[in-house]
């Protein structure tokens, strides 16, 4: 019964997606202001029974329903609840249901916070939320029912698959589908524009804060996504290359290209038409990259997908989306005009550099990801493009971006100067190229190259990010002055842009020393043997079984000495999940600030004797703390208060009663 | 081919080594760089029958017979070029992690560099522009209806709240 109400409460979604989509959209080009204000209900009810039927999807796991072929498939009756609910969106029906169910949820959220704008506005971006939910409902209904029967009811289900049963998994998609649809926001925004041809401040002040946000759920979900890969996939890396991990990286290069290209729009009014492309850009980024995972027409390169009507039916609805958002883009963009003159060297001329940089990186990637797919499409071979060739043309491009970083923060609208400038920065340059140089001496570039540019890289922006706030404090004293200005209208926006510029820094040092400092070992050991890397001494105490409610597990003990003070004890281990009698290594890890210790088991070589890795990981929590300083940037940014200026003079000019909503959405003056 | 690639680019070609690495453990080496450098070797060469793994890393029996062939090769003292051309002729290109330079993957090796180039002519294209654009003067006439429209919008805006 349960499991048919979320099937009927998606028909009724998609029944009211397609009215969202048809008449705010009509309405507001045929003056019907009835039509219009349906845009708001109707998003509410779209999020509502979206949330109807993902509430199903996870009571029919909790209740082990397993004639619902979608739960049989992934799930167990011995699957701890935690995972019981993280299935839910462990694999292709349920994970399009969550990303339906998020842009549901987007919309709702629009429908809240914008009660301040034009409902012409506010109903052209629902309706085009609305038109992409028609297609996320509709492929689901036809080619992916999570909510499909199945008979016989098998008594007992498959179980999940046990690389998914780990917290990291339980966060990684929800972030990540965050992120990709909240770029359905700006993209709804850009569509609404093009068609109102009104593209002016207030346009790119209102997508400010969403594309933001966004943007934040995204940089979340690909670093939780690399932590994950990291400690579960017992490999000891954090990024591959793989077509999947490029699917996510992608959308993120092109947001943050919009997310500067609009702080240009909001302020100067400059750079429009490119802004918009770049907001049509990110999502049909992300729409491609939920494809292009969702139909493992990458995961296995010779067939398009498991099931050609799933194929046919992305490619269709990416050429619909795409196709019609550049066609329209094309017709209306030629009549934005806009934007003073600014000189050479200028804030937003140097913007522009960072955006064209981004925007090469994003294209260079999509190129890399696709060529295996064209070069077998036009018979000239299978080939491999793999992290050789993407490190190698990513770090091509990053040091000039890492450089054009360093001068931006630092630079004034319009003009800027130059000589002025290069005085600022003087002592940064001088001292990042020293530390450059240091990066020199042997012992800390163990023969790369890269050692040297990327702690000069580090250095030049966290010297340059000093000078900034030093120069921005030149007024301000102390802790007070500090203070006040962190409170002030914008304070925010800028300690959140220094948060972010900061995390590139870490995640450059993070990446430069465990990708050239990094010391793995395979070892053959027996109990009570030892090895050592990098000056910790590694004692094996054996491996004993040990159940655990789903699996069993062989766990190693290991005791880890410096010197002679046992610093900490890691137990590895070796899984055997019951169902699917799938092996998985469970790796022990000893973080730190400065290194990580890894160890995970291998094989049983018999008579105790076991192999296993031994990972030496020096700075690798500086990437995914990098990552989260990028966040965590962000989050301040939106909450700065020149974004609720309008809420404090509503809460003034209407005192009693109607609370203002906790606006996201800007100031009108 | 090799000589051209590292031409191109420079020093970039020192890996850096994002890959992991496993069951070396029964295998003997002479030194530690000498198991670094096998290591480093077989991560950019694919298993051919895992999703995207390399040789290094996986634990698939087709890649563990393949990485003994392959250390068989190694410990010979047969060049990497040899034990490279060898794999080819038996799996094709598929088997290489980065793809060699030859006519077929020309737009692969040059095809980023002609992007970058493109952007950057279109940034100085637009950059020399901007520069030249004039700020537009307004005259009385203008400033005055200006501030009439202000003054409406402004008297809009009270209205609406």
């Amino acid at each position: 019964m349960i499991p048919e109400i979320g099937h009927f409460a998606l028909i009724l979604a998609l029944c009211l997606a397609i009215a969202q989509a048809v008449f705010p959209l009509a309405g507001s080009l045929n003056n019907t202001p009835s039509w219009v204000a349906l845009a708001r209900p109707l998003a509410w009810g779209q999020a509502l029974f979206l949330g109807i039927a993902i509430g199903a999807l996870t009571y029919s796991f909790l209740v082990n329903d397993f004639s619902v072929s979608y739960v049989a498939y992934n799930s167990n009756t011995r699957l701890p609840i935690v995972y019981k609910i993280s299935a839910v969106w462990g694999a292709h029906e349920g994970s399009l249901l969550l990303w339906a169910f998020f842009l549901g949820a987007w919309g709702a959220a629009i429908a809240i916070f914008s009660r301040h704008l034009a409902r012409e506005v506010v109903g052209r971006v629902l309706a085009v939320m609305g038109m992409i939910n028609i297609g996320f409902l509709l492929f689901m209904l036809i080619t992916s029912n999570p909510f499909e029967r199945m008979f016989p009811i098998p008594a007992e289900g498959r179980d999940l698959n046990p690389l998914l049963q780990d917290p990291g998994l339980a966060l990684h998609p929800p972030t990540l589908y965050l992120g990709y649809v909240g770029f359905s926001v700006a993209f709804g925004f850009a569509i609404a524009a093009l068609i109102g041809g009104r593209l002016d401040a207030s346009w790119a002040r209102w997508s400010r804060p969403w594309t933001t946000v966004a943007w934040v759920w995204l940089t979340l979900g690909i670093t939780i996504g690399s932590w994950w890969a990291y400690y579960e996939l017992g490999w000891g890396g954090w990024w591959f290359w793989d077509p999947v991990e490029n699917a996510s990286f992608m959308p993120w290069l092109a947001g943050t290209a919009l997310m500067h290209s609009l702080a240009v729009t909001e302020k100067r009014g400059a750079f429009r038409s490119w802004t918009v492309m770049l907001a049509l850009l990110a999502f049909s980024l992300s729409l491609l990259g939920t494809f292009l995972v969702r139909s493992g027409v990458l995961t296995s390169v010779h067939a398009f997908a498991a099931d050609p009507a799933r194929g046919l039916f992305i490619l269709i609805f990416l050429l619909v989306v795409v196709g019609g958002s550049l066609a329209l883009y094309a017709w209306r963009a030629p009549t934005i005009f806009g934007g003073g003159r600014f000189d050479l060297i200028s804030r937003e001329s140097f913007l522009l550099g960072n955006n064209l940089l981004l925007t090469v990186l994003t294209f260079l990637i999509l190129f890399g990801t696709l060529a295996p797919l064209i070069y077998d499409a036009m018979n000239w071979g299978k080939i491999s493009v793999g992290f050789p060739w993407f490190n190698r043309m990513f770090l091509m491009v990053t040091p000039f971006l890492a450089i054009l970083l360093g001068f931006g923060p630092l630079m004034h609208w319009k003009r800027t100067d130059g000589a002025a400038l290069m005085r600022k920065l003087r002592i940064a340059a001088i001292v990042s190229i020293v530390i450059g140089l240091i990066g020199f001496w042997p012992a800390i570039s163990n023969g790369s190259l890269l050692v040297p540019l990327g702690l000069f890289l580090a250095a030049w922006l966290v010297t340059s990010l000093v000078v900034s706030i030093r120069d921005r404090l030149k007024h301000k004293r102390g802790l007070g002055g500090f203070l006040s200005d962190f409170g002030s209208s914008g304070g925010r926006s800028y300690y959140g842009m220094v948060l972010g510029h900061l995390g590139v820094a870490m995640f450059i040092l993070g990446a430069t020393m465990v990708s050239n400092h990094g010391i793995e070992k395979d070892v053959r050991m027996a109990p009570g043997e030892s090895a050592e890397i990098s000056g910790y001494r590694f004692v094996f105490d054996g491996v004993t079984r040990t159940p655990g409610p789903n699996f069993i597990a062989n766990r190693g003990k290991f005791r880890v000495f410096r010197g002679d003070d046992e610093i900490t004890i890691l137990e590895p281990e070796k899984r055997t999940y019951l169902v699917q009698q799938m092996p998985m290594t469970e790796a022990a890890i000893d973080w730190g600030l400065t290194r990580d210790l890894y160890v995970s088991l291998g094989e049983d070589l018999g008579g105790g004797d076991w192999s296993m890795r031994l990972y030496y990981k020096p700075f690798v929590r500086w990437i995914w703390l990098g990552g989260l300083f990028m966040a965590f940037g962000g989050i301040l940014a939106v909450t700065d208060p020149r974004y609720r200026s309008l809420k404090r003079k509503k809460k003034q000019e209407a005192p009693a009663g109607a609370a203002a909503p906790a606006s996201l959405a800007t100031e009108n003056n | 081919m090799k000589i051209l690639k590292t031409l191109v680019f420079l020093g970039m070609l020192l890996a850096t080594g994002m890959a992991g690495a496993t069951a070396l453990s029964s295998y003997t080496f002479d030194s530690k760089e000498e198991e670094q450098a096998f290591r480093d070797f077989t991560a950019e060469l694919r298993c051919l029958v895992c999703q995207n793994q390399s040789l290094a890393e996986s634990d698939a029996d087709l890649a563990d017979d393949l990485r003994r062939e392959v250390y068989t090769m190694w410990r010979q003292g047969r060049p990497q070029e040899e034990i490279i051309d060898f794999l080819v002729s038996r799996y094709g290109d598929f088997v290489l992690y980065d793809p060699p330079l030859k006519p077929s993957t020309y737009i692969l090796w040059f095809g980023p560099f002609l992007l970058f180039v493109a952007g950057v002519v279109v940034l100085m294209r637009t950059l020399k522009r901007k520069n030249e654009d004039r700020e537009v003067e307004l005259t009385e006439e203008d400033k005055q209806r200006l501030s009439e429209l202000l003054q409406d919008a402004n008297e809009n805006q009270d209205s609406k709240i």
